[in-house]
């Protein structure tokens, strides 16, 4: 069991750098600190020393091993200069989708890489290597987060360039990856008008967390029924600083928006001072 | 069920507090839990009974404090009690509010022999 890395109580995470045709596959295994530095030289036969009651004040946040972590990435990305970008969403609201038509669309551009978290298969790293881009795959087994210490780890092998554009594409998940800072500059929550447009209230953690929403599946529209207004009306209640932007991956309508937020958060070097 | 990590994280941290301590027993472990911290209370003790087997904490006994989340208005500041993101200030009816307590989660002491 590992009291660091991820929900499953096997805790085996799995990363994969997929670089054109050179493959690399690195199992972490854990170091558990948990083992006594002490023996007990002691018999069974007489009394143990430690029988007084006593209260150990700890007053420490439980998260606390996860955003220290998170700090350190970030002090990484900022030195580098480096955009990192949560993506979460539900299972299938188009974030490998919104990934694959950004890449292709400005990776003459800016530089780009990716890190794709799935519990289970490389699809999604298959389909972003498929644009050419750099991708590290995640398999979190039954985890159903990233988190900050499996980021570390990745962008160990990944290696990202100064001034580049770090896409995190978290698991499926509306609930548990809020919890999680990763290190990430912004965390943009997709949504796809397929979805309930209660989907801000029912999950409002998600929405809370981030500074970006995107709307996907605007093409869908006619055919279902989401009040795209309400949906906004009801996220804004949850977060009223949060950006919404609406768009379709099929029909690439709406994209030219996000690329103008996204270009917008890019710094370039020669303003970093 | 992030609540299983959550356990972990409180195990470890429960841990090698009693380790420094040299105890060998942790009787009671004091945590703070916020009502909007993103916890839910029933998954929390599902993962509590599956993670603490065969750890320092399979008998002990577990105190929560629920801290109930309060917001204020960013508008006309006033302080009250949210049991959502979306709740409305009571005075004025704005939704601009700052959440100020109930975040909460943390492992506050160990009664440890
Ligand atoms: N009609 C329509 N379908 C879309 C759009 N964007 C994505 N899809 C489809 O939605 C399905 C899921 O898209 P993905 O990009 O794989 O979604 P995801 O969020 O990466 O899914 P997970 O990684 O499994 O959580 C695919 O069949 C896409 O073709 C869109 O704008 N319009
Ligand atoms: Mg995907
Ligand atoms: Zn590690
Ligand atoms: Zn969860
Ligand atoms: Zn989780
Ligand atoms: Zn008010």
């Amino acid at each position: 069991m590992c009291a660091t890395c991820g929900c499953g109580s096997d805790g085996k995470t799995t990363y994969q750098l997929i670089d054109k045709n050179e493959n690399l596959e690195q199992t972490h295994g854990h170091h558990h600190p948990h083992e006594h530095s002490h023996k007990h030289e002691h018999g069974d036969k007489h009394d143990h020393p430690h029988t007084e009651k006593k209260i150990i004040v700890v007053e420490q946040d439980i998260l606390h091993q996860n955003n220290l972590l998170a700090q350190r990435n970030r002090g990484f990305f900022d030195a580098k200069n480096i955009l990192a970008l949560n993506l979460v969403s539900s299972p299938g609201s188009g974030k490998t989708s919104l990934l694959e038509s950004t890449l292709n669309d400005l990776k003459g551009e800016l530089e780009f890489v990716v890190i794709e978290g799935d519990q289970q298969t490389n699809n999604d790293a298959d389909r972003i290597a498929a644009t050419g881009i750099k991708v590290t795959q995640i398999n979190t087994g039954k985890g159903c987060h990233l988190d900050a210490h499996m980021v570390l780890h990745a962008i160990q092998s990944l290696k990202p360039k100064d001034n580049s554009v770090l896409f995190i594409e978290n698991v499926g998940n509306l609930v548990c990856p809020a919890m999680f800072d990763l290190g990430e500059k912004e965390r943009i929550v997709i949504i796809s008008v397929t979805e309930g447009d209660d989907k801000p209230l029912k999950y409002p953690d998600m929405f809370y967390t981030s500074t970006l929403c995107i709307i996907n599946k605007i093409d869908l529209l006619p055919y279902v029924p989401f009040d795209i207004e309400k949906v906004k009306a009801n996220a804004k209640k949850v977060n009223h600083k949060l950006e919404i932007i609406e768009l379709s991956c099929t029909t690439g309508q709406g994209l030219d928006i996000w690329y103008k937020w996204l270009k917008s958060k890019v710094l370039l070097p020669d303003l970093v001072y | 069920m992030h609540e299983l990590s959550i356990v972990m994280g409180i195990i470890k941290i429960a841990e090698d507090y009693a380790r420094v301590a040299n105890a060998l027993v942790i009787d009671e472990i004091e945590l703070d839990i916020g009502t909007m911290s993103g916890i839910d209370m029933q998954s929390m003790e599902f993962a509590w009974t599956q993670a603490t087997k065969g750890t320092k904490l399979s008998a002990t006994i577990k105190k929560v404090n629920s801290i109930m989340a309060k917001a204020k208005c960013i508008d006309c500041e006033t302080e009250f009690e949210i049991k959502n993101y979306y709740d409305a200030c009571p005075v004025c009816g704005q939704h601009l509010i700052a959440i100020i307590q109930g975040k909460e989660l943390k492992v506050k002491s160990l009664l440890v022999s």
